[in-house]
Parts: C-alpha cells; sequence; structure tokens
C-alpha cells in the first residue's frame, strides 16, 4: 500500500513577529498576574500618599504661629539673599566705578546651636567669615533682587567677580592688608558690566564680564560691605541639618572713589539695601552704615547678596525644597526593583522560561522587551506618584509656614520625570540582576544590596561623611542625585547634603545608575545566550 | 506503512523534525550520544525509551533550549533560532507544569498569543478545541496534571502549526483523558502535520503512532514502523492445552520448535505457527484440546528491544566496582 501524504498547510494567518509583538506579550504577562499589578500600585500609593500624608519640614513650634516670608527672587528665577550697606550715587547711562579696598574686618557672634530661625546674640568678637564681602557694585536697583554686578574682597577667598546672586568667578587670590590692598574697578557699557582687579592701581586684570538683563537707564553704583551668617557644619544626618550658626559683620575700608559717568558733585549716599535684620537679629553695634571721612570711606553690613540654599543654613526663615515630600520614593522604589527581579527570577523558577525563549528564540530582544515594559510601567506610575508629592507636597510645606525653594517649570519636570525614570533604570537593572541570578531570593538580596542599602548609607551617614559621599558617587544609588532641585554654590556655605543635596549633579547621578544597568544587561543577555534555558543548577 | 521516497514540503521547506548526530553532555553525564531521526508529516511518530534516555534532552535541543555539543536539529529544514513566528512552524509542549499559577489559562495563552502577532480570537479558538473552555478563566495553579497537559497542547496548537512536539502527553490523564489525547494525535496527524510524541511507556502510544523511535543512552536503538516493529518481535507463540504432554514435546521438537511446559497440561511453543503446529500434531496423531496463538504486544517488542539498552546501562557501573 502506498499512502498518500498530504502535508498541512496551515491557513495564512496575519500575525507579525516584531519587536512590537513582543512588547505586547511581556505587557500581557505583566498585567495578568494580579499580584504584580497590586504591588506596583501600593508601591505607587506609597510614594504618593507618603508624600502627601507624611510631610517633613515645617515650622517648628508649629505651623499657626509661622508666616511665609516675602522671600526676593533673582533674575535667574532663584530665591535670594539681598542686604548689605551700601554708599552709593546714580549712574545715568556708561560709566565706570574703581575704588581701592584697604581693609576688611568683621566681628561674630558666639556659637549657637542652630534650631531653626537665629536668636539674638550681642557680644560680638573680631573674626570674618569666609565668604564676608566688601567691594563695589553696579545694580539696576535698590530694590532686594535687583540685577547686579560686584567686585569684591572676601573674607577668604581672595577677590571675587560676582553677579546676579548665582554667578562666582574668582579673582586675585590672597587676604587683603594694609600692604597688600586691591583695587577694583567696573565698568558699565548698556546691559553689558565688565570686572578688574589690580595690587598696585596701575597694572589691571579682567576678571569677568556680565550681560544683565534688566540693567536699563539710570542704574545705582557704589561701594558695599557685607556678611553672611556664621556657618559651620556638623556632621550630616538625613533631614537634620547639623552645624551652628551665628551672626556677622563685615566693615570694609576704602579710598580712592571714583566714579565716572555720574552725575557731576554727585555725593556718595549711605542706604541699607533689604531688611537691616535679613541676617541680624540682634541689635545693631554702633557703626552699621556708611561713615565718610575726607577721601576715605567705611561700610560696615550684615547679611548676602547670593542664593538662598536649602536647609535654612543662610536665612532667618524655614525653607523647603519641591522634593521635600518624596521620601516615599525610595519605599516604592524597594517594592518596583522587587517586581522587576521577579518579572524574569519567577519564570525560572516555574520553568516557564522554556516557553517565553522557544516564543521568542532571539533572547535578547526578549529581555528588552521585558526591560522595557517593566521600565515604562515604574516610569509612568512613578512620575505620576513624584508629580503629586511635588505638587501637592509644596503646597502643604507653604501652608504649615516653610518658604518653598522656587525652581524653573523645567525644573520641576526634571525632578517628576527625572524620578520615574531612575525608578525606571533602577527597575531595567534589578531586572538584569535577576536574570543573571535567575533565583528570585537571591536576586531581590542582590538588588537590595546594589542600589537600596547604599542610599541607606548615603543619606543617614551612619558610617561617616566621606563614605557617604563617595556611596552615593559609585553605587547606583548615586541615580537618587535626579530629585535634587536647586543647585550647590560654592560661594555660599551650606549643608550640602542628603536629601537636598548630592554628590554627584542630578543628570551625572542617573548617569552612573544607567551604567549599572547597562552592564547588569548586557551581562544579563550575554548568559541567556550562552546559557541553557533552564533554571539555575 | 512504506518509507515514503520524498519528504513532503510546505512552502518549498520540508515539514519535518529533522535530528543529525546530536550530542550533549552534562557534566559526566553523556545525555544524547549521536542522536538522529527524522518526523515525517502525516503520521504520529512515538519517540519512546526509558527515563533517561535522552528524550526530553533531545526535544529541548529541537527547540533550542538546549545548545548541542554536536549535530543539529532542523525544524522544516530551518535551525529553530532562524524561525519567524515559531509557533507557526512547530508547536511543542515540553513541560506541561510550567506555568505561573496566579495567571488564567486563557491570560497563558494570550500572551504566547500576543508574542507571534496573534489576537485573542486564536486563544479562545486553541481554548475551544483543548476542551477548556469551561476552565479557561480559572488560574493554572489550580489546575489537574490532566488540565494542565490539554493547556500545553492548546498552546501548541496557537501557531496552527504544520509540526507538533509532546513530551509525555499521557502523563496524568485518565483513562478517557488517554483515549481523547490518542484521538486528538490521530487527527493531527490526518491533518498532514509532522507529530512527534514522546513516552516512556510503549502501551500509551498503543493506537496512536504510526511509527516509532526507540531510543536508549543517548541515541536511537530502533526506527521502525510499528507493524514491522511487532513483526519483527521474537514474542510470538502458541500455547497448548494436551493430556500427552511428552508425546507432543517430541513432535514439535522434532519439528525444531522450542517447547516449555507451563503447567500439569499446558505448553508454550515458540519457533512454529499455530497452524503448523496443528498440521505437526495431525500427521503424528497425538491429540491436544485447546490451541491458542498469542501475538507480541507492542509493549513486549518495546520491552524486549530496550532490555539491552537498560542493563548495557549498568555495565559500566560493575566494573568500576571492580
Amino acid at each position: 500500500m502506498t499512502a498518500t501524504i498530504t502535508p498541512y498547510r496551515p491557513p495564512q494567518q496575519a500575525g507579525r513577529d516584531g519587536f512590537a509583538q513582543l512588547l505586547h506579550a511581556e505587557w500581557t504577562k505583566f498585567r495578568t498576574l494580579r499580584g504584580w499589578v497590586i504591588a506596583v500600585v501600593i508601591a505607587t500609593l506609597l510614594i504618593g500618599g507618603v508624600g502627601v500624608l507624611l510631610p517633613r519640614g515645617g515650622c517648628p513650634g508649629g505651623g499657626g504661629g509661622c508666616v511665609v516670608p516675602h522671600v526676593p527672587i533673582g533674575p535667574g528665577g532663584a530665591a535670594v539673599n539681598d542686604s548689605y550697606s551700601l554708599a552709593g550715587q546714580p549712574l545715568p547711562g556708561d560709566g565706570s566705578i574703581t575704588a581701592r579696598v584697604t581693609s576688611l574686618t568683621g566681628l561674630i557672634a558666639p556659637d549657637q546651636n542652630f534650631v531653626g530661625p537665629n536668636g539674638p546674640s550681642n557680644t560680638l568678637s573680631p573674626g570674618l567669615v569666609p565668604w564676608a564681602k566688601a567691594g563695589i557694585i553696579i545694580t539696576a536697583s535698590t530694590r532686594p533682587g535687583s540685577a547686579y554686578a560686584a567686585m569684591m574682597v572676601t573674607g577668604s577667598h581672595g577677590v571675587r567677580m560676582q553677579y546676579d546672586y548665582t554667578s562666582d568667578i574668582a579673582g586675585l587670590p590672597g587676604s587683603l592688608s594694609v600692604a597688600s590692598p586691591r583695587w577694583l574697578r567696573l565698568t558699565r557699557s548698556g546691559d553689558v558690566i565688565t570686572g578688574y582687579d589690580s595690587a598696585d592701581g596701575r597694572h589691571w586684570t579682567e576678571v569677568g564680564t556680565a550681560t544683565l538683563a534688566g540693567l536699563t537707564g539710570t542704574v545705582r553704583a557704589g561701594m558695599f560691605a557685607t556678611s553672611p551668617l556664621n556657618f559651620t557644619p556638623n556632621f550630616p544626618t538625613y533631614g537634620e541639618p547639623g552645624g551652628s550658626v551665628s551672626d556677622s559683620v563685615a566693615t570694609g575700608a576704602f579710598a580712592d572713589a571714583d566714579l565716572r559717568g555720574g552725575t557731576p558733585g554727585g555725593r556718595w549716599t549711605g542706604q541699607q539695601v533689604g531688611a537691616e535684620d535679613a541676617n541680624y537679629n540682634g541689635a545693631p553695634p554702633s557703626g552699621l552704615g556708611f561713615r565718610q571721612a575726607g577721601g576715605r570711606f567705611r561700610v560696615t553690613g550684615s547679611g548676602d547678596i547670593g542664593p538662598v540654599v536649602a536647609g535654612g543654613v543662610n536665612t532667618n526663615y524655614v525653607t523647603g525644597t519641591i522634593e521635600d515630600h518624596m521620601f516615599g520614593v525610595f519605599i516604592g522604589l524597594l517594592i518596583m526593583i522587587v517586581i522587576a527581579a521577579m518579572f524574569i527570577t519567577v519564570e525560572y523558577r516555574r520553568g516557564l522560561i522554556a516557553t517565553t525563549l522557544a516564543a521568542s528564540p532571539r533572547r535578547g530582544r526578549m529581555l528588552a522587551a521585558k526591560a522595557v515594559v517593566i521600565g515604562l510601567v515604574t516610569f509612568v506610575l512613578g512620575s505620576a506618584a513624584v508629580a503629586v508629592c511635588v505638587i501637592a507636597g509644596s503646597q502643604i510645606t507653604h501652608a504649615a509656614g516653610t518658604y518653598v525653594l522656587p525652581v524653573s517649570w523645567l525644573t520641576e519636570a526634571r525632578v517628576i520625570l527625572g524620578t520615574g525614570a531612575m525608578l525606571a533604570v533602577a527597575s531595567a537593572l534589578a531586572l538584569g540582576i535577576g536574570t543573571v541570578l535567575r533565583r528570585s531570593v537571591v536576586a531581590v538580596a542582590a538588588v537590595i544590596v546594589a542600589i537600596v542599602l547604599p542610599y541607606i548609607i548615603g543619606v543617614t551617614g551612619i558610617l561617616s561623611a566621606t563614605a557617604s559621599e563617595w556611596v552615593l558617587r559609585v553605587t547606583p544609588a548615586a541615580g537618587f542625585a535626579i530629585e535634587q532641585s536647586v543647585p550647590q554654590y560654592q560661594q555660599v556655605l551650606g549643608h550640602y547634603g542628603p536629601p537636598d543635596y548630592f554628590a554627584l549633579g542630578p543628570w551625572s547621578g542617573l548617569a552612573v545608575l544607567c551604567a549599572y544597568a547597562a552592564v547588569a544587561l548586557g551581562l544579563a543577555t550575554w548568559l541567556l545566550r550562552r546559557r541553557d534555558a533552564g533554571g539555575a543548577a | 506503512m512504506p518509507a515514503t521516497s520524498e519528504i513532503p514540503s510546505v512552502d518549498g521547506m520540508e515539514a519535518t523534525i529533522e535530528v543529525t548526530g546530536l550530542r550533549k553532555r552534562f557534566g559526566s553525564t553523556l545525555a544524547l550520544d549521536g542522536m538522529s531521526f527524522i518526523v515525517k508529516p502525516g503520521q504520529v511518530t512515538g519517540f519512546v525509551g526509558p527515563n533517561g534516555a535522552g528524550k526530553s534532552t533531545t526535544m529541548r535541543a529541537i527547540l533550542g533550549l538546549d545548545a548541542p555539543d554536536q549535530g543539529s536539529a532542523l525544524i522544516s529544514g530551518q535551525p529553530y533560532p532562524k524561525l519567524r513566528r515559531p509557533l507557526s512552524h512547530i508547536g511543542a509542549m515540553l513541560d506541561a507544569a510550567a506555568l505561573q499559577p496566579g495567571r488564567t489559562a486563557r491570560n497563558h495563552l494570550l500572551w504566547l498569543a500576543h508574542s507571534q502577532g496573534l489576537s485573542g480570537r486564536r486563544v479562545d479558538e486553541v481554548i475551544e478545541r483543548a476542551g477548556l473552555t469551561s476552565a479557561a478563566r480559572r488560574k493554572a495553579g489550580g489546575f489537574s496534571l490532566g488540565m494542565r497537559q490539554r493547556l500545553g497542547i492548546a498552546a501548541a496548537m496557537l501557531g496552527d502549526p504544520p509540526v507538533l512536539m509532546f513530551d509525555e502527553p499521557f502523563n496524568g490523564m485518565d483513562p478517557e483523558g488517554i483515549i481523547w489525547m490518542r484521538g486528538y494525535l490521530r487527527s493531527l496527524a490526518a491533518d498532514g502535520r509532522a507529530v512527534l510524541v514522546s513516552s516512556h511507556l510503549m502501551s500509551e502510544l498503543e493506537d496512536a503512532a504510526d511509527h516509532l523511535v526507540v531510543a536508549g543512552r543517548g541515541k536511537v536503538i530502533a526506527d521502525t514502523s510499528v507493524a514491522e516493529l511487532i513483526a519483527a518481535a521474537s514474542g510470538d507463540r502458541v500455547t497448548l492445552r494436551t493430556g500427552s504432554r511428552s508425546e507432543v514435546m517430541t513432535v514439535l521438537a522434532h519439528a525444531g520448535a522450542t517447547v516449555a511446559a507451563t503447567g500439569r497440561d499446558t505448553l508454550a511453543v515458540s519457533g512454529l505457527t499455530a497452524e503448523q503446529v496443528v498440521a505437526r500434531l495431525g500427521e503424528s496423531g497425538v491429540g491436544f484440546s485447546e490451541i491458542s496463538a498469542h501475538r507480541a504486544t507492542l509493549e513486549e517488542a518495546y520491552m524486549e528491544l530496550t532490555r539491552d539498552a537498560v542493563e548495557f546501562r549498568a555495565e559500566p557501573a560493575e566494573e568500576e566496582v571492580r
């Protein structure tokens, strides 16, 4: 007998085989396991819920007694301190101001433990804080927050050119003495200000040039002095900017003041710019202000011209940041990375990995699809939850009498979407680790050790400050840097530690986390292709 | 059934599984030692052998899950990793227990369908054909092994493939399920599909397989049609009831048969057919009261074939002891 075999011809099917299909499959896998969906929803609710229900910060001694102050905003949009003593004249158009600073002296109040707005202190002893400053300034107006540029001698950072509160350029180094005075000059051409310094009044060096928006018409030029709070940071701990703060006063002595382009016969007029007690709460010592004796001038001031930094160490009001309510991100991350690791390890546990790899023999693409799915889920949910923390949290903080440091909408978007991205990249890293290790328990332990543990070490500072800094630089926990909304300033003493500040900048920190995720996923892909599709031995 | 001289093809490709010289070592264990066979379309090929013969490893190599050290496995002429939308070329069920317990049967099939660009409608079709409609929205964790087998078969059928492969599909099935499965396998072959079914129990394949690949110790011991295997088995014998036992023994031994007494008045004769026994005894005038021919079962034929493989397996261990 001869059998005639008609081979099976499947009817034409409309199916497609591409990355989109793999994404669809992995998404279906994810959404059809109720436990996973519940877990990521809980993570999302925790991020938002902790942010809204457990506010940090707030006014010491209860919210009712605190009033959010009116804080000057600089040209760049940042909250600024702008209080100093000025001896000024109008400058109607282009011109220049030159002066010789012959001495910079100061007084510092005794240390007191910082517990918020600094209390009164009356006994001052001689001394200069590092960023005490005296010099010459051209400012659009004497309204706090105006555009300005200044050349100054500082307590221990030599000559600087500073403008518009956040910019700082170093000039001549070294400290000032009678034998070694400093000549300073600012020239105005329209809205462009150029700063020069000189050690002898003959040889001038250009320090920097600034174009100041809004510097039109008659501006004010003069000599100024001011001195910020004396801040000594302690060992930082999470959410507790430790350190001691005390008042200070600085006096600059000037000679040979020369204004070109000013009103003929104009006189130097003393003026306090900004709140007199911006930094100085005690009874002002005699001499605060401006004195002239012949061609010599003394300007004594207290305060600062510069940005407000987080932690309330250079303000007499309590500050907060938009990320103050993001503590829950850490808990949400913990849940999300566990789910991400288990997204693949349960497949090894159940033997389902064989079905998955039979459906998708191109193994790298399968892993990529998994990473995209878990990444998108955590990004979307995480960003939404962080948006609640930032927007609702800022209002809660404000209502509690705390001044929330303003940031641009771009920065706000970066904090929200960047934190979502951080959660997504951390999940991809966890997925990679899960693929390499294949066992749920081992993989979950590994991702916690890799991401969560360094973060705890970093922000609590349970080791040392140096260890914390390095941990937040070189471990995947560096990714948390994306949360910081206000920058650090070298020209302002501050409590530059977590959670407001990280050792790395926002994007650098996220890049470190991305590098870890790339290495983990690369190793995972290599092993996935090389190994037989079975569970761990 | 005669061997087909030419393997039919689908779209210019052979709808087959071709395994050639597979070798695979796991540590000190040689799991595959030159496994070679071809699974042809339009028939059910049984893949039998004792546990540890290398059946599952071969199937995993066919699906590209385990990489062989040597040799190749081709599906319709292509290695598995080269297949686009692989589930439309070959459907397989290797481990019916490989399920996420918290996911429903339908959702399990749904993600698999989505991976091939197939829709939920196709999922409902295969669920119906596998007889799982009533359980489709229940979590797979609560399924009996028999139901998991049906779910695995539904998954294999998603892509409506011309080649199918099932590893121990009868495991955990009740008698009703076994009968259903046999009919299902035959219907797949009747469609013109190539079907490979493994089992460690030959009896399960009775009435289901057309062709047999018998494996032992990582290679093929026999590759034959079911009819040929049974015919070749030496298990044919004739049992005889007689009052004159010694005379019968003398006559039949003289005729070249092997005769053994199995009771006070019963004898087992091998080497002669029943017709030959009747003729010889009639010629010699020796009487008997009852005669029956016993045809070898597939099971007996298989046991005979694999006995060597199983015994041979024990030898190296004994040598090591010495």
